[in-house]
C-alpha cells in the first residue's frame, strides 16, 4: 500500500488494521471491552481482599472462639497457653497504653507542624520540607527500634525517669519509676510517637489546604492576624479533619510491631505506671509465631489477636477516611 | 497591655510553637541518622556486605550479611513487580473507564484502608494461607505477603500521579475518536515518570518491612536460591543480631542498620530524582 500524499504535503497513512469483511475499528472496540473486563476483575479482587483477610483470620481463630467466649477472651488477664488460658487483657491494655503515650507525645507538635505547613509556608518551602517528612515515613521500623535502644532507652533510664520519678512520681503512682531497665511504656511510646508524627502532619496539612483560599482572604481582610485566621479556618472546616488525622495516627500506632516489640519490655502484665514494661498485641503475634504450632489453640489465639487488631484498625480507618474524603472533595 | 499588643504577642507565640515543633522533628530525624551512622560505622566493613554469614556468625564468628541484603532485595523486587501487575491497571482503570468519581472514590477508600492495615496482620494472613495451602516459609510466600503490603501504597501513589495529568489530555484524546484503552496508553506514557517514582517508593517500603515477612519468608544463612526456600531479610537480620548477648554481634546489628538506612536513603533519593528528571514525553 502506498501512502497518499495530499496537496499541502501532509501524508495520509493508509489503514492497516481494517480486515476485509469487518467494519473498520471493530478490533479496537473488542480490545477495549476485553481490557475493561480485565480491569473490573482486578478492581473487584483488590476490594475483596480485605474481606478475604478478615474471613481467613476469622476461620483460623474459630477453634479458640468455640472454647472461650469473646467477652472472656477480651477481659481475662491470665495468659497461660500451656493451660489453655488465653486472656488478651494485658496485651490490649499494653497496646492502648503505649499508643496513648505516643499520641500524647505526637499529636500537639504534629498538628502545629501541619498547620504551619499549610497556613504559614509558601509552596517552595513546602516542597523542601516534604522530603524530610517522607524520609521519616520511609525509615524502617527496625531502625527506629534500634535508635530507641541506643538513644531513648538510656535517656529514659538515666535522665527522664529519675526526674519524673522525683517530681510527678511523688504525687501519683502512675509516674513512679518502677522499672530500672528503661525498657517500657515511655520509651516505646516516645519512639512510636515519632513514627506516627509524619502521618498526622500529612493528613492535617491535606485537610487544611482543601479549605478555599477565599475564606482566609476574607478573614485577613477584616484585620485578623494569621493565627486568628488559622483558628477561624480550623474551627470552621478543619476540626473534624484534625480529629481524623489523630485517629489515623492512633490506628497506625496501634498496629506498629517491631519498634514497639524492641522497646516495650515484653512482660505480660497490665501496666500500672508509665515506666512499667508491657506487651502489645502485634508484639504478641510476632514473638510467639515460632512455638505456636506446639500447643493446642495457640495458633488460633494468635490469629484471633490479629483479627482483633484488624477490627480495631479497620473501624478507625474507615471512619477517619470517610471524614477526610468528605472534607477534601476534589473539584 | 493593650489589645493590639496582646494579639501581636499571641501571633508570635504560636508561630514560635509551630517553628519549634517543626525544628524538633528535624532535630529528631537528625539524631536518628546521626546515632545510626556513628554507632554503625565502627563495625561496617567490606566483609560485612560482601559475604554470607559463616558458621558461628551469631557468636561473633566471621562473615557478613550478604544473605540478608540479597534476600531483602529479592523480596522487595518480587513484591513490587507483583503489586505492579495489579496496582497499575487498577489505578489506570480509575482514571479511564470510570466516568463518575463515585466508584473511583470507593476504590480509593478501600486502598487507603488497606494502607492502614498493619503489616503484622498481612503477615498473619499470609501465614494462614500458607497453612491452608500446605506451603512452608519461602521466598515465594514472602513475596506474596509483601506484595499485599505494597499494593495499596503503589496504587494510591500512582493514582495521585494520574490525578495530576491534565484534563485536556483526556478530552483531546477521546475527541479524536480513541477508545478508552487507547487513552489509557496515552495516559500511561504521560504518567511514566510518576510511575517510576511510585515504584521506587513502594520498593523502599518493601525493603524496610519486617513484620509481614517474619512468618512467611523465614530466615536462613544461605544466599537466596530458589522461590521455595526460606530467605533472609535485612530488618530481621538486624533484629536477630540484636537479640544475641554478644557485643560484637550487636555492633554488627548497628552496621546492618546503617546499611539498611543507606539503602532506603538511596532509593528515596532516586525516587525524588526520577520525579524531577524523567519526563521526556510529559505534557506539563
Amino acid at each position: 500500500m502506498e501512502a497518499e500524499i495530499l496537496r499541502d504535503g501532509a501524508v495520509l497513512t493508509p489503514r492497516y488494521d481494517a480486515a476485509p469483511g469487518r467494519r473498520p475499528g471493530t478490533a479496537r472496540v473488542i480490545k477495549d471491552h476485553l481490557a475493561r473486563t480485565g480491569m473490573v476483575v482486578i478492581s473487584a479482587a483488590t476490594c475483596l481482599l480485605v474481606v478475604l483477610i478478615a474471613g481467613a483470620l476469622l476461620i483460623r481463630s474459630l477453634p479458640l472462639l468455640r472454647t472461650q467466649s469473646l467477652g472472656e477472651l477480651l477481659t481475662s488477664s491470665t495468659w497461660q497457653p500451656s493451660h489453655g488460658a488465653f486472656g488478651f487483657a494485658p496485651f490490649i491494655a499494653g497496646s492502648i497504653a503505649v499508643t496513648a503515650v505516643a499520641m500524647i507525645v505526637a499529636v500537639a507538635p504534629a498538628i502545629f507542624t501541619g498547620i504551619y505547613l499549610s497556613e504559614y509556608t509558601v509552596a517552595r518551602t513546602r516542597t523542601r520540607l516534604k522530603p524530610l517528612l517522607d524520609l521519616m515515613v520511609g525509615i524502617p521500623s527496625v531502625v527506629y527500634g534500634l535508635w530507641g535502644i541506643l538513644f531513648v532507652v538510656p535517656l529514659v533510664r538515666d535522665h527522664v525517669g529519675p526526674w519524673i520519678d522525683g517530681t510527678l512520681g511523688q504525687v501519683s503512682p502512675l509516674f513512679r519509676q518502677t522499672n530500672p531497665s528503661g525498657y517500657g511504656l515511655l520509651s516505646a511510646g516516645l519512639v512510636l510517637g515519632i513514627m506516627v508524627f509524619p502521618l498526622i502532619v500529612a493528613v492535617t496539612e491535606e485537610v487544611l489546604r482543601s479549605v478555599p483560599h477565599e475564606m482566609r482572604e476574607a478573614v485577613l481582610c477584616l484585620g485578623a492576624t494569621r493565627w486568628e485566621t488559622t483558628l477561624c479556618v480550623v474551627r470552621r472546616r478543619g476540626m473534624a479533619g484534625i480529629l481524623a488525622a489523630v485517629v489515623l495516627g492512633f490506628s497506625r500506632a496501634f498496629g506498629e510491631t517491631l519498634a514497639v516489640m524492641m522497646l516495650i519490655g515484653n512482660s505480660v502484665q497490665v501496666p500500672r505506671s508509665l515506666f512499667d514494661s508491657a506487651y502489645s498485641l502485634p508484639a504478641l503475634i510476632a514473638n510467639n509465631y515460632g512455638e505456636m504450632m506446639s500447643l493446642p489453640n495457640y495458633e488460633s489465639a494468635l490469629m484471633a489477636a490479629a483479627l482483633l487488631l484488624l477490627a480495631v484498625v479497620l473501624l478507625f480507618n474507615v471512619a477517619a477516611r470517610l471524614v477526610v474524603n468528605r472534607l477534601t472533595v476534589r473539584s | 497591655m493593650n489589645r493590639k499588643q496582646r494579639r501581636r504577642l499571641q501571633e508570635a507565640f504560636f508561630v514560635g510553637i509551630m517553628r519549634t515543633s517543626l525544628a524538633g522533628a528535624c532535630l529528631v530525624l537528625g539524631t536518628i541518622l546521626a546515632v545510626i551512622t556513628v554507632r554503625g560505622v565502627g563495625a561496617l566493613s567490606w566483609e560485612m556486605v560482601s559475604q554470607p554469614p559463616e558458621s558461628g556468625f551469631y557468636l561473633g564468628g566471621g562473615g557478613g550479611i550478604l544473605n540478608a541484603i540479597l534476600g531483602s532485595l529479592a523480596l522487595a523486587t518480587g513484591a513490587t513487580l507483583l503489586a505492579m501487575a495489579l496496582a497499575v491497571p487498577l489505578a489506570l482503570f480509575m482514571h479511564t473507564y470510570l466516568r463518575s468519581g463515585r466508584i473511583a472514590n470507593g476504590i480509593r477508600l478501600v486502598l487507603d484502608v488497606m494502607w492502614g492495615i498493619p503489616s503484622i496482620v498481612y503477615g498473619a494472613f499470609g501465614f494462614a494461607l500458607m497453612v491452608f495451602m500446605g506451603l512452608r516459609a519461602s521466598l515465594l510466600a514472602g513475596v506474596l505477603t509483601l506484595a499485599l503490603v505494597v499494593l495499596p501504597i503503589l496504587a494510591r501513589t500512582f493514582d495521585e500521579v494520574l490525578m495530576m495529568s491534565p484534563k485536556d489530555l483526556r478530552e483531546a484524546t477521546l475527541s479524536l475518536g480513541a477508545t478508552r484503552l487507547e487513552y489509557l496508553g496515552v495516559l500511561l506514557r504521560q504518567a511514566l515518570p510518576g510511575l517510576i517514582t511510585a515504584l521506587l517508593l513502594a520498593f523502599g517500603r518493601g525493603i524496610g518491612d519486617a513484620a509481614s515477612v517474619l512468618f512467611t519468608a523465614g530466615y536462613t544463612d544461605a544466599l537466596p536460591q530458589s522461590l521455595t526456600r526460606p530467605v533472609a531479610s535485612l530488618p530481621l537480620a538486624i533484629f536477630y543480631q540484636l537479640s544475641t548477648p554478644f557485643p560484637e554481634v550487636q555492633a554488627r546489628a548497628y552496621a546492618s542498620a546503617l546499611v539498611l538506612t543507606i539503602l532506603i536513603l538511596v532509593v528515596s533519593l532516586l525516587a525524588q530524582l526520577s520525579a524531577r528528571r524523567l519526563g521526556k514525553h510529559v505534557i506539563r
